[in-house]
């Protein structure tokens, strides 16, 4: 961090070490005010939409797979609910259940991830997990075996660890036998205990003292945690069908990032993931999970960023009371899918992700053509978020030493566990004529 | 005699990035039974699963150390760490270099795990190899070659 004259300072972190993809964070400090906070994301755009436009919309679920490599199934779901509702088809009973199954592998992968290789490094003062796992081999082991709990849901729902095959329009291509349902349940039992261990490790590290008044966007069904469906609510006062968002939500582009920002409509920024799912969904965790949570560093609400390590302990026990529920009323493999043909029209799809909603839309013939797609990825959402925090924990933390300062900093995006290479897909491209 | 895992690592639109895919690729037609043969995008979880359990191991991947473009490493990771930048051609959280000093921490590496690497010229968004890089691509399966071949006869116990 380059230091100027003493009345300015900057704080320049050039590549963003722990986060998955490739991005900066630029901050400006003059005369004791917070001039600008950036991200910078520099990742490659990715055109996914552009390119759908056209493909069969059954190899939708797979192409959109493609997205992210931590996060496939958001992006399986989301495709695969806006070509059914497009097409008129609800999928129910055991498929949802199964498709509830799937997202959860893919939750305490994502969150058994960041919580142990990428979050608790920062609140230990380590400098990556490596050193870590030198003075607590038995936090890390734990972690890995709890990610490889998630990997296996994944395996044997999706056909595989990365870019699952098995999910498709109208459900799956196969589904599992009865004994292989019985040694998943197996090892999501240890992987509850574990969770309800990494909450308790969470609640014993030292988190800093800061909290901002957000908007917190997420989704809500009327019995779940939401994760597969429900409708987008936030705590001032939005309560939305999918279907609705861009009435209320607006995407645009800003010079720093190869990333849209997203903002409410005439409101600005809000954020999503695990803390907005925390705070518009407590009364839906179960009575366990809620006293688990008091008992660990939490209230019923929280605003401070910083603890979503803990929240995302909370959802690593509801990732896993879930499975092993779905794995409890199994019946064996019936049909593994309902038809679905295509018919004229366009259909909206929206999961939380574990960084938080992730919404698609998509217009088909009745050819089964895409005509137009968009997509919306959590992290695009969160940008602003992320540039705020920033503004404000630098403005109230001035005092620190800037090595200290940045080293916040740094922890303060990673609360958002931001998936850059998701969120690129837009370029902006500008043609001059004479 | 060890069964030898060959794991090529890359990203397949990255340019330069991929030639560890396309050494793989290249070893799998020449495969012995004593080998098997993976590609893995660098994400370091991934990796350790892959290298879990496992006696010996070769892994071969673009690199970007500050060397002149081409230049082909080969790297003993049984008895040397690996710096951290080395492969730093990944955009994941946890990437190769640190799943392989993670596993050495937690006394999970295999006891033989030899590491080759080509410098790479071009990692901009794409698909093709840079032309240094392609000139050097026989050398690179070669090197790979030559690493197995010496980990046949490696002892099949953690020494």
């Amino acid at each position: 961090m380059p230091m100027e004259a003493k009345d300015s300072r900057t704080i320049q972190v050039d590549y963003l070490a722990r986060v998955e993809g490739e991005g900066a964070l630029y901050i400006k400090v003059k005369d004791g005010q917070v001039e600008d906070a950036k991200l910078n994301i520099f990742e490659p755009p990715r055109f996914f939409e552009a390119f759908l436009r056209g493909r069969s919309f059954r190899e939708v679920p797979d192409i959109t797979a493609r997205i992210c490599g931590i996060c496939p199934i958001a992006y399986q779901m989301g495709s695969a609910q806006a070509m059914e509702t497009a097409c008129g088809v609800a999928v129910n009973g055991q498929l949802r259940d199964l498709r509830h199954l799937i997202y959860c592998g893919e939750w305490i992968e994502s969150h058994a991830l960041h919580v142990f290789m990428l979050h608790a490094p920062d609140f230990m003062g380590y400098q990556d997990a490596i050193t870590m796992a030198k003075d607590h081999p038995e936090v890390v082991n734990m972690g890995l075996r709890l990610k490889k709990a998630g990997n296996e849901i994944m395996n044997l729902l999706g056909g595989r660890e990365i870019h699952p095959i098995n999910v498709k329009v109208g459900g799956f291509y196969r589904l599992p036998e009865i004994s292989e349902m019985e040694a998943l349940k197996a090892e999501l039992e240890w992987a509850k205990e574990a969770s309800i261990k990494t909450l308790q490790f969470c609640a014993g590290l030292d988190i800093p003292d800061f909290q901002r008044d957000y908007e917190l966007v997420a989704m809500r069904h009327p019995e779940e945690y939401a994760i597969l469906s429900g409708r987008i609510v936030s705590n001032k006062g939005i309560d939305i069908a999918i279907e609705d968002f861009l009435e209320h939500f607006e995407e645009f582009h800003v010079p720093q990032s190869t990333s849209l920002h997203a903002g409410v409509k005439e409101r600005g920024p809000y954020l999503v993931g695990p803390m907005a799912r925390y705070n518009l969904n407590f009364d839906r965790l179960s009575g366990e999970i809620q006293e688990l949570a008091l008992a660990n560093g939490l209230e019923e609400t929280c605003f401070n960023p910083f603890k979503s390590i803990l929240i995302r302990s909370v959802e690593l026990i509801h990732a896993c009371d879930t499975a092993i529920a779905v794995c409890d009323r199994y019946l064996g493999p019936g049909n593994a899918y309902v038809d679905v043909e295509p018919v004229d029209g366009e259909g909206a799809g929206c999961t939380e992700a574990p960084r938080g909603i992730c919404w698609h839309h998509y217009a088909i013939g009745s050819d089964g053509l895409v005509k137009s797609a968009r997509i919306i990825p959590p992290t695009s959402q969160n940008q602003p978020s992320m540039e705020l925090d920033m503004r404000h924990f630098v403005q109230e933390n001035l005092h620190l030493p800037d090595d200290e300062l940045q080293w916040q900093c740094e922890q303060g995006i990673r609360n958002y566990d931001p998936c850059i290479s998701c969120s690129c897909h837009f370029l902006k491209l500008n043609i001059e004529r004479s | 005699m060890a069964d030898i895992l060959l794991i090529g690592v890359g990203n397949p639109y990255r340019r330069d990035d991929a030639v560890g895919l396309l050494a793989a690729r290249e070893m799998s037609r020449r495969t012995t039974d004593e080998m098997h043969v993976v590609e893995c995008s660098g994400e370091g979880t991934a990796m350790m699963s892959l290298l879990e359990g496992r006696l010996a191991a070769v892994v071969v991947d673009a690199v970007n150390s500050g060397q002149p473009a081409g230049t082909i490493h080969r790297l003993d990771a049984s008895d040397q760490s690996i710096p951290s930048d080395f492969f730093n051609y990944s955009t994941h959280a946890f990437s190769v270099a640190e799943a392989i000093e993670m596993m050495r921490v937690l006394g999970s590496l295999p006891p033989h795990v030899i590491l080759i690497g080509v410098e790479g010229a071009d990692f901009s968004a794409g698909e093709g190899l840079s032309d240094v890089v392609q000139d050097q691509f026989d050398a690179l399966v070669e090197a790979v070659e030559d690493a197995c071949a010496s980990l046949i006869d490696a002892p099949t116990t953690p020494s």
